[in-house]
């Protein structure tokens, strides 16, 4: 599950091409650009308990949600806009170590209906605390009070900057022992665990990484559109469209999620602009294709294209 | 005698009503290769789990160089020393051969870092003969190969003690001959070896000592030689009527 220099090159050219947006492109683009850039960054979190450990999570709403839902409360008592997000994100990845250590028991099908479960759980505790949340009627937030293009740039570069942390994390686990560990337990957990890995410890880790940029990129999506509630910030599609995303680009690897996003949202853009009644259905019938032909994700072209040119030069160096 | 480096006393395992093992007491010494022997559904196999912290004794204790490790959990078990191999084995298949050992290394045998991991797997890779087939994927092994990949991670993690669960069930004569060598090298380094198998002549070419299990319960424990001439352990793997006929002829 090697990144190759062509993920690199595909990563190093999309995040350019995300941050230049204001510099050629009116404010749609550049509004779809830090979609695409939060996205990202949700799908790349999604790869440490996904794609390294294996384990089908789709937890990734409920610490979106939790994240808006911190940041928002924070805000309102009057904490300034950033320390508000650093309490969300460290409060939540609190929340999944705790959370991890209960549900990560579970394993497979039943650890997915679990983790989706806290969606739920999550949305109701917060639609049922209305002292606290609002309830249905949501929150609003204090409003930046700049020009609309300087908040768009502005929350462009807040997505691109948690998507490169989050692409930073990634490169380094994956170099690290933790992303070894990680690895073995994807791959055979009982012989994981024969071999010295303590698997709880390190199926939590990577819950809980997969948690704080999830929390972070949804306390600055709550600041950025000004008003939260309970149905828009826990929503299952979203906790479903996350995983896709990474499978789409190739789970496990450094530049797949990420890429995985761009295409989704891209081709989503595409499918609601011109086919607006049958968007999803189409949407649905792309992904279903990409899973049958393209299991290993769009980055497994580049690595199928690399092996054939190999073998090929191989193939006529023993002819030789 | 020094110290024993692993002592079982009293060890029972029960699953509900199943006594799968039943009082079970024995030690061994540092440097050791002993024997486990037994018929089908002896106990064989719990008896390992539960010395590796896969299951947890229903009651007795187990000493490992003096310390009680009753209650550990098979990680723990792997750090300290206590490595096996399983009867059906546990690679990382999409993992080359190199990596499957270098996990081994870096979580069990206390390397502090990736890059020193891979040496030691290296060595041990060289030790047991599959450094041609490093960059391999474990899937693509044949089985003595995937055994022998088995041994080798196994031995990254620097055991004290290594438990052997029917290394050689499935290979043919040859290819046991090649473990057997091993195994001994192995045992020529100073490990303490638990070798649990069905071919008795595995068995008997290795160890001087024979454990025997029979029903959950230790049968016998002894010099090889006097072991194998025992009447209970005649009848636990031939049965009763058959014993007595073996035992007519010799005196007739």
């Amino acid at each position: 599950m090697k990144s190759g220099p062509l993920a690199y090159a595909l990563l190093a050219a999309g995040l350019l091409v995300l941050a230049s947006t204001p510099l050629w492109a009116d404010n749609y683009v550049v509004r779809t650009a830090a979609i695409v850039a939060m996205y990202g960054a949700l799908a790349t979190s999604w790869n440490f308990i996904g794609g390294f450990t294996g384990y089908p999570s789709f937890s990734t709403a409920a610490f979106f949600g939790l994240g808006c839902y911190v940041g928002a409360i924070c805000q309102h008592a009057g904490v300034p806009m950033m320390l508000a997000w650093l309490v969300a994100t460290l409060m939540v990845g609190a929340f999944a170590c705790l959370l991890g250590a209960i549900i990560l028991r579970l394993r497979g099908h039943y650890f997915a209906i679990g983790s989706i479960a806290v969606v739920e759980v999550c949305r109701l505790v917060v639609s049922s605390w209305s002292s606290l949340t609002g309830g249905g009627d949501g929150l609003n937030l204090p409003l930046l009070t700049w020009a609309p293009e300087q908040v768009m740039r502005f929350f462009l570069f807040v997505m691109l900057g948690i998507l490169v942390l989050s692409l930073i994390a990634t490169a380094l686990v994956d170099r690290a022992r933790l992303g070894f560990g990680l690895r073995c337990i994807h791959q055979n957990e009982d012989a994981a665990a024969m071999v010295g890995i303590n698997t709880t410890l390190y199926k939590v880790a990577a819950y809980t990484l997969s948690a704080v940029f999830c929390a972070a990129a949804g306390a600055a999506y709550a600041s950025w559109t000004g008003y939260i509630d309970p149905t828009e910030s826990f929503q299952i599609l979203m906790t479903v469209k996350v995983p896709v995303m990474a499978m789409l680009g190739g789970a496990g690897t450094l530049a797949g999620p990420f890429l995985g996003a761009a295409a989704f949202v891209l081709l989503e853009e595409v499918f609601w602009a011109n086919f607006l009644d049958w968007n999803r259905a189409i949407l649905g019938v792309v992904i279903v294709l990409l899973v049958f032909f393209l299991p290993g994700g769009l980055l497994s072209l580049a690595r199928k294209a690399k092996a054939k040119a190999n073998s090929a030069n191989s193939g006529s160096g023993g002819a030789a | 005698m020094s110290e024993p480096i692993l002592r079982l006393e009293g060890v029972s395992k029960t699953f509900g009503g199943l006594k799968a093992l039943t009082d079970v007491s024995f030690a061994l010494e540092p440097g050791e290769v002993v024997g486990l022997i037994g018929p089908n559904g002896a106990g064989k196999t719990t008896l390992v789990n539960v010395v590796t912290g896969n299951l947890p004794p229903s009651s007795g204790s187990i000493l490992f160089e003096g310390k009680d490790v009753a209650t550990q959990k098979p990680y723990e078990a792997a750090r300290r020393g206590l490595a096996r191999t399983f009867q059906i084995v546990q690679p990382f298949p999409q993992m080359t051969v190199l990596e499957n050992v270098t996990a081994g290394a870096l979580f069990g045998g206390g390397a502090g870092s990736v890059g020193d991991a891979r040496d030691m797997a290296r060595e041990s890779l060289e030790f047991v003969g599959l450094a041609p087939l490093a960059d391999r994927p474990a899937a693509q092994l044949a089985l003595a190969a995937r055994k022998r990949l088995e041994l080798a991670k196994s031995l990254a993690m620097d055991p004290k003690v290594l438990m052997l669960d029917e290394v050689n069930a499935g290979l043919n004569s040859s290819e046991i001959d090649g473990a057997l060598a091993l195994i001994r090298r192995i045992a020529e380094r100073g490990v303490t070896v638990l070798i649990i198998e069905h071919l008795m002549k595995v068995v008997l070419s290795l160890s001087k000592r024979l454990l025997v299990l029979h029903h959950g319960r230790l049968i016998a424990d002894g010099p090889s030689a006097e072991i194998v001439a025992d009447e209970r352990v005649i009848e636990a793997y031939l049965g009763h009527k058959f014993a007595a006929r073996l035992k007519e002829r010799h005196h007739g």
